[in-house]
């Protein structure tokens, strides 16, 4: 596009670097801050180390809680699929009562404040007499998290040829085989696509959790209670490392959605 | 072409899954809020509307709930403004580097909501990373108490986190909008602002609205950056639901507050979904 027909591109320039600026301030402080011998904050940052990154290996506490958060995202993950999936195909493929309550239904622990979840959960276990700890965290977020799955795997669904699977069922193939090796197969981008976002936002996930936790903290719930005792630039140094670690994730996911299609798209 | 049990099996799973583990939950949570805790800290099982009413006569929830409200709607402001012109920048403005410049207003998405709050506490506390640096280049003698510990902190960090929650949707709008209209609105004598104003705003109108819903509904019923940057004078409405739940234990009372919170947003989310039928109808 010309710069005749659109605004003034220098201002808009101004304010895109400025806006990023702010985006990007905390995180880089973040990272700077996590070498800094003398603790978080002062300026300028000095006593450059790996101090605090040594300390963090050796946090015991810290390890467990990341052990719990993979345990509970990874399950969280798969109910997730297992209901998210088949939920895509039934708003896809059936018509039943109450199909577009349903569909709000599915849709609501998204855009909801996590508070009304977690709480309405909460109540669930406590009429139903079920103790708090991890698994009552990975019902939660397997429950809030089917969103994902199920809107990822419709958008997926509109896209694929029925023929297919049509073909398939008139060759003599039943519905279990129909789907595992054609529907699946042909959802795979969607599928993987929302299992990674599933998995990363069980990893950070904490409204819900802060009212399912047992006795075991995920690591979220782990730095939240660390946090209310003090800040040390421990917290700095495992946050960089998720960060570069969600990096890389970002990178493969990337790479493996435009060698598969050809051509980028929009992620969320 | 797919049978009845087809149909059956991939319907009745997730619906059951989603009756017992959201409609049952949300439906409790309205139960809840007609019961009583009785003295001796027992959840009583009879019908009252004592919650509510309590809820209009204390003075404390009501103005927690226009605070967190008057919160929602500056947050949502500052991230309509910093989020509409960069989306219109990006849409408009970038050719190549498009692509590159929005994985780099999603990339901080995936950095943890809470470490990004607790990142803004560093910044902004007494001995915080901006307070030394001002006085460092002799701006301040002393540090600045206002940064931390009040609802500006909140509104910062909530913007922060919010502002790519809002650029999204509009982004989507905006690339949608048939850049022959554009070029069709240049030769027909428009300037550029009589282009935007007389249709590229209109046509964004939806995304606006989804993005605003988003920043609004979900600042609304944040409890975890008030609680880290808050202080007492940036206590908001799920705050008081937290302490309810836990050391004040009263979870009727703290349900009936948590409903209000739910037909509030889904009086909003219905609002702005039939509003953005009517413009996308334009």
């Amino acid at each position: 596009m010309s710069g005749r027909t659109t605004l003034n591109s220098s201002w808009l320039r101004w304010h895109a670097i400025l806006v990023f600026g702010f985006l990007y301030l905390p995180i880089i402080t973040l990272i700077v801050y996590s070498f800094n011998g003398s603790g978080v904050g002062g300026f300028p940052p000095r006593d450059l180390t790996l101090h605090w990154y040594r300390i963090l290996l050796a946090d015991d506490a810290i390890w467990s809680s990341v052990l719990n958060s993979l345990l509970v995202a990874l399950a969280a993950m798969t109910v997730s699929l297992a209901f998210g999936i088949p939920a895509a195909l039934a708003l896809d493929r059936a018509n039943f009562p109450g199909k577009a309550l349903f569909r709000r239904l599915v849709l609501l622990p998204l855009i909801l404040p996590g508070i009304i979840t977690g709480l309405s959960l909460l109540m669930l276990f406590r009429q139903a007499d079920v103790k708090l700890s991890l698994l009552t965290i990975i019902l939660g977020h397997g429950t809030a998290l089917i969103s994902v799955a199920t809107t990822e795997v419709f958008a997926g669904l509109q896209k694929l040829d029925r023929a297919q699977e049509e073909a398939s069922l008139d060759l003599g193939a039943n519905y279990l085989q129909t789907f595992w090796r054609i529907t699946v197969p042909n959802l795979r981008l969607s599928i993987i696509g929302a299992a990674l976002l599933i998995f990363t936002l069980s990893l950070d996930e904490i409204a819900v959790s802060f009212f399912l936790i047992g006795r075991d903290n995920t690591l979220p719930l782990e730095i939240w209670g660390r946090l209310r005792r003090g800040i040390t630039p421990e917290i700095n140094a495992i946050s960089s490392i998720i960060f570069v670690f969600s990096l890389a994730a970002i990178a493969t996911w990337y790479r493996l959605r435009q060698g598969a299609e050809g051509k980028p798209d929009l992620m969320l | 072409m797919f049978s009845r049990a087809y149909r059956t099996a991939i319907t009745v799973p997730p619906l059951l899954w989603v009756a017992v583990f959201l409609l049952v939950p949300y439906a409790l949570l309205f139960c809840y809020s007609f019961w009583s805790v009785s003295p001796s800290q027992v959840i009583v099982h009879s019908w009252t509307l004592d919650n509510y009413r309590q809820l209009f006569k204390v003075n404390v929830y009501l103005q927690t709930l226009f605070r967190s409200m008057w919160i929602a709607a500056r947050v949502t402001i500052f991230s309509l403004l910093l989020g509409y012109p960069l989306a219109y920048y990006l849409s408009f403005c970038t050719g190549k580097r498009k692509e590159l410049l929005y994985q780099l207003v999603i990339i901080p998405l995936w950095v943890s909501y809470l470490v990004r709050a607790y990142a803004w506490k560093t910044i902004l506390g007494s001995d915080g990373v901006l307070n030394t640096l001002l006085q460092y280049v002799h701006l301040t003698q002393h540090p600045l108490e206002f940064l931390l510990y009040s609802p500006f902190a909140v509104v910062l960090t909530l913007t922060h986190i919010y502002t790519p929650f809002a650029f999204l949707p509009i982004y989507s709008t905006l690339e949608h909008i048939p850049r022959n209209l554009v070029e069709a609105s240049h030769d027909l004598g428009a300037s550029p602002w009589q282009t935007f104003w007389r249709l590229i705003f209109p046509l964004s109108i939806p995304g606006v609205l989804a993005g605003a819903t988003f920043a609004f509904v979900l600042s609304l019923g944040d409890f975890l950056s008030p609680l880290l940057l808050g202080g007492p004078s940036g206590i908001m409405i799920s705050n008081i639901v937290v302490s309810l739940f836990g050391a004040a234990y009263n979870w009727p009372l703290g349900a009936a507050i948590s409903f209000c919170m739910l037909a509030l947003v889904l009086a909003l989310l219905f609002l702005s979904e039939s509003l953005e039928k009517k413009w996308s109808l334009r």
